[in-house]
């Protein structure tokens, strides 16, 4: 194996190879990758939610940072009334995070509401009303946030410590650090993923929703109410919008920053076009957009060796900026690659974006 | 269910509906008994489909009452007249193209396994059997979208089969079927019939009413003029009853002056969705100033050879040529600039942008060309002035140009497209069922059109399920079977019944008629007898 570390090029490649295999199996790559991608998949869900009965919805970004906002304030005053609330053993919940936590979904609902309410009831312009939403929840978070000037805490919710021996299988023990070694809503994402994979293909209301997003008027012709049923799952998909933000400010970081997002929302509809509108898709284009960024953190803290090590180091002290920067810049660079290279192949349900008028056309 | 012949299971009294220039239904009674099959006729906008959007909840009157079994109704909806039993296949298809035929079939009335789940095995069993029971031979796991437009109709028949209605409304449901597909239907709706289901069938094929009907309402400009009885009239007095004036039933063609070949076609194989072959080596020519006619069941390659040729499909192989050039494989956009015109066979799929004003969808193949452009920018009195022009000429009964395409009555749609093809400077012109869903009068209109068309020296490929509509105009008979063109006869002087075997058996006389005997009813796409 060392001898072929040497080809030119080619040995680089394997280096990067056997880093990655080596990075996968002893670091924290994996596990990291999934929390990356945790508020990615979320916020894909709710896409999904969304423009599988035919809305669109740009305005994610806009309910996660609400959701952000909405859950931390909440944990921290719940907090500081309670304060000496001990910490459940697994996942750290305290009474202050529970709350916040439903505080944010809460928050997600109620931002999808409006959303639901100008599409289907106003019938207003679906991306117009995303982007008003994505404005107005950028604005007046950073508004209320320097009103308010939070100084408190509102504790963290904890990763979850598996039981060593499964951790440390070979072969396979990554998996369970992947899965397991992390917090709550990182955990759920795999569930959720799961449970509307199957809803959507396999149940009455999947088999309702796809249809009304395809071609509203024979959903119509056959007795379901198209707009009520419009109006129930983008209420829904706000559930996941807003456990988006409360991980962001719960589970991840431990205050809300100014725009704190940071196009999260954005990324996620991408990981929706890259899945083909399926659960299971988007939660591989999130795990695939974010890997890079996980990566990245592999690499600073953890430095190849060899060749390929020098080379970076090289790279490193030539161009510090750039280096510093490119994996976190890698998933936005792939979501744009992704849109130009996909978009075009994925077809979207038909009717989205198109609001329903019941009397109609002959 | 009543068996007094006289109560009638369901009256519409004084039905009124306005729309924005037009008085769709203008006091409308109709009143049909258990057990009948009553047919609606009228011209295109007449007002069939909006007295029936009213009974099925999709309009609401603005003045009148509906009565089911001597009870005065409201209905609401689609779900309140489903609750009601009333069950309606509709004149353009409510189907949803990405799904299966079993989920469409479903949908709404879902087969559950429990309380969240379908329960797909089941309702697999159920269509199929319900399809056996009506001679429909169809694999539910087909997704709707590659099935021919006849097959669609058969899904949406056992749609409305699978409620088990005792009110059933057909909207043109033969309109794109073949004779023996519309035999088969027509004994489905006989049994359902003796089994005490009403049945309102709306067509504009005059003998099939007179076949099927056991009365006639005829409808003209939102008003009845009149209810027959079949064994009281004819077809010549129903269409002058519908149109208010004599009809010729059948143009007269006069003699064609073939010329040069114009379309040409080269052992053309195409592939279809599910990736079978469905044209398997075509070779024809079709001569300026020639109707060419393809006959042939639905789902035998017709419309897989008609994208092929219109450039909305690539075929595997050979050659397609036009005017001498070579256009295989070239998109809609080069074929049309090579001087084809196309009248697509689904006007709601193709033809149309039904949220787009008439105006602007009677130049959606010209907008860029002058005096429809100028440079970068609309003329919108060129387009005003011929919209008006063409509203006057094809007698597209609209309130105006200016509503969407969307708001027109199926026939009239029609005639917007043909209109618009057929004003082109064209050389070749692909006709796809050019006349589906169009009243005698307006199929008088337009294969006089489409022979005048001819006489002015373009290359007509006429393909129809139409039978009769391909004898009529074609001047050679082509009869496609199994994606084969199996003989190619002489339009004038070719028998019906002649053709007819052809189609069912891909062989002529004595040999046809055995194969025959052998098959029992016309098999399904994808099941290969
Ligand atoms: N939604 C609508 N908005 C405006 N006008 C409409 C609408 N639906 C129908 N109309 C008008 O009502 C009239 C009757 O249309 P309808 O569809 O009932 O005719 P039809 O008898 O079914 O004709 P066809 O045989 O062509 O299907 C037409 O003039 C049509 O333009
Ligand atoms: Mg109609």
């Amino acid at each position: 194996m060392e001898v072929l570390f040497d080809i030119p090029i080619l040995g680089f490649v394997l280096q990067f190879i056997a880093y990655l295999i080596e990075a996968v199996t002893t670091t924290n790559l994996a596990p990291q990758t999934l929390q990356l991608a945790t508020p990615i998949a979320l916020g894909a869900l709710c896409g999904i939610m969304n423009e599988r009965s035919g809305i669109v919805n740009i305005g994610i970004e806009g309910m996660m940072l609400t959701a952000a906002f909405v859950g931390f304030m909440v944990a921290m005053l719940v907090h500081e009334a309670m304060p000496q609330s001990e910490p459940t053993a697994i996942f750290g919940f305290t009474p202050a995070l529970v709350i916040g936590i439903l505080a944010a979904i809460g928050a997600g609902m109620l931002v999808s509401a409006l959303h639901a309410w100008l599409c289907v009831t106003v019938r207003a312009d679906q991306i117009i009303s995303g982007t008003v939403i994505n404005i107005i929840a950028l604005g007046l978070t950073g508004y209320l946030n320097r009103l308010i000037q939070p100084t408190g805490s509102a504790g963290t919710l904890d990763p979850f410590r598996p039981p060593e021996f499964l951790v440390d299988l070979p072969v396979v023990g990554w998996i369970f650090r992947m899965f397991l070694a992390v917090g709550p809503i990182t955990m759920s994402v795999i569930v959720f993923v799961i449970i509307l994979q199957i809803l959507l293909f396999r149940s009455r209301w999947g088999l309702r929703t796809r249809a009304v997003g395809e071609h509203p008027r024979a959903a119509d012709t056959v007795g379901i109410d198209v707009l009520k049923l419009r109006y129930r799952n983008v209420i829904l998909g706000g559930i996941f919008a807003g456990l988006a933000g409360a991980w962001l400010t719960l589970e991840f970081n431990q205050s809300f920053q100014n725009g704190m997002t940071a196009n999260r929302g954005f990324i996620a509809l991408a990981a929706v076009i890259f899945g083909r509108w399926t659960p299971i898709g988007a939660f591989g284009g999130a795990l695939l957009f974010m890997f890079s960024e996980a990566l990245g953190i592999a690499i600073r803290s953890n430095p190849p060796e060899g060749d390929l090590g020098v080379f970076l180091s090289g790279i490193q002290a030539a161009y510090p900026s750039l280096y510093n920067n490119a994996f976190g810049a890698m998933p936005y660079l792939l979501t744009l690659i992704v849109l130009a290279g996909v978009v075009g192949r994925s077809v979207a349900p038909a009717a989205v974006g198109r609001p329903y008028v019941k009397e109609g056309a002959s | 269910m009543t068996q007094t012949v006289s109560a009638p299971a369901l009256e519409m009294r004084g039905i009124t509906k306005r729309y924005p220039g037009v008085v769709a239904n203008d006091g409308i009674d109709l009143e049909i008994r258990p057990g009948e099959i009553h047919a609606l006729l009228g011209e295109n906008g007449a007002g069939k489909s909006t007295l029936m959007n009213i009974l099925y909840g999709l309009a609401t009157p603005d003045a009148g009452e509906i009565l089911l079994d001597d009870t005065a109704v409201t209905i609401a909806g689609p779900a309140d007249a489903i609750a009601r039993g009333i069950s309606m296949v509709h004149q353009h298809f409510m189907l949803v193209p990405v799904l299966s035929v079993a989920d469409n079939i479903l949908l709404g009335e879902e087969t559950m396994a429990n309380p969240i789940f379908l329960d797909r095995r089941e309702a697999h069993r159920r269509i199929v059997d319900l399809g056996k029971r009506f001679g429909f031979d169809i694999d539910p796991e087909m997704k709707v979208e590659s099935l021919s437009v006849g097959w669609q109709q058969r899904v949406e028949i056992l749609k409305a089969l699978y409620r088990d209605a005792r009110i059933l409304v057909l909207d043109e449901p033969t309109a794109v079927l073949t004779p023996q597909e519309t035999k088969d239907i027509f004994l489905v709706l006989q049994r359902l019939a003796d089994e005490g289901h009403s049945i309102i069938f709306i067509s504009h094929k005059l003998f099939e009413v007179l076949e099927i009907a056991d009365r006639i309402t005829v409808i003209r400009r939102g008003q009845v003029v009149g209810t027959r009885i079949p064994s009281e009239t004819n077809e010549d007095d129903l269409a002058e009853l519908m149109v208010g004036r004599n009809v010729q039933l059948v143009v007269d063609r006069g003699e064609s002056h073939p010329a040069e070949p114009a379309l040409t076609v080269n052992d053309l194989r195409v592939t279809d969705d599910r990736g079978q072959e469905s044209v398997k080596g075509v070779s024809f020519e079709v001569r300026a100033g020639e109707i060419f006619g393809i006959a042939g069941v639905a789902g035998n390659g017709q419309e897989e050879l008609v994208e092929a040729l219109t450039g909305l499909r690539s075929p595997t192989a050979g050659q397609v040529s036009v005017a001498g050039k070579d256009v295989t494989r070239h998109g809609p956009r080069a074929l049309q600039q090579a001087g084809m015109s196309f009248v697509p066979g689904d006007r709601h799929r193709f033809g149309l942008v039904l949220s787009f004003p008439l105006e602007d969808n009677l130049i959606l193949t010209q907008y860029d060309e002058a005096p429809y452009s100028r440079g970068m920018v609309r003329n919108d009195a060129a387009i005003r002035a011929w919209a008006k022009q063409a509203i006057a000429e094809y007698d597209i009964r609209t309130p105006s140009a200016t509503v969407t395409a969307g708001t027109l009555s199926g026939g009239n749609q029609q005639k917007a497209v043909v209109a618009r093809e057929f004003s082109r400077k064209l050389t070749t012109l692909i006709l796809d069922q050019p006349t589906r869903g169009l009243d005698v009068g307006s199929i008088e209109f337009i294969h006089r059109q489409v022979v005048a068309k001819r006489d002015a020296g373009a290359a007509i490929l006429l393909v129809s399920a139409e039978l009769d509509e391909v004898l009529e105009l074609s001047d050679r008979v082509a009869v496609m079977y199994r994606g084969e063109i199996v003989a190619v006869v002489d339009g004038p002087t070719a028998e019906r019944e002649d053709i007819g075997l052809l189609m069912a058996t891909g062989r002529r006389g004595a040999a046809a008629e055995a194969a025959l005997v052998a098959a029992t009813h016309v098999t399904g796409p994808g099941v290969e007898a």
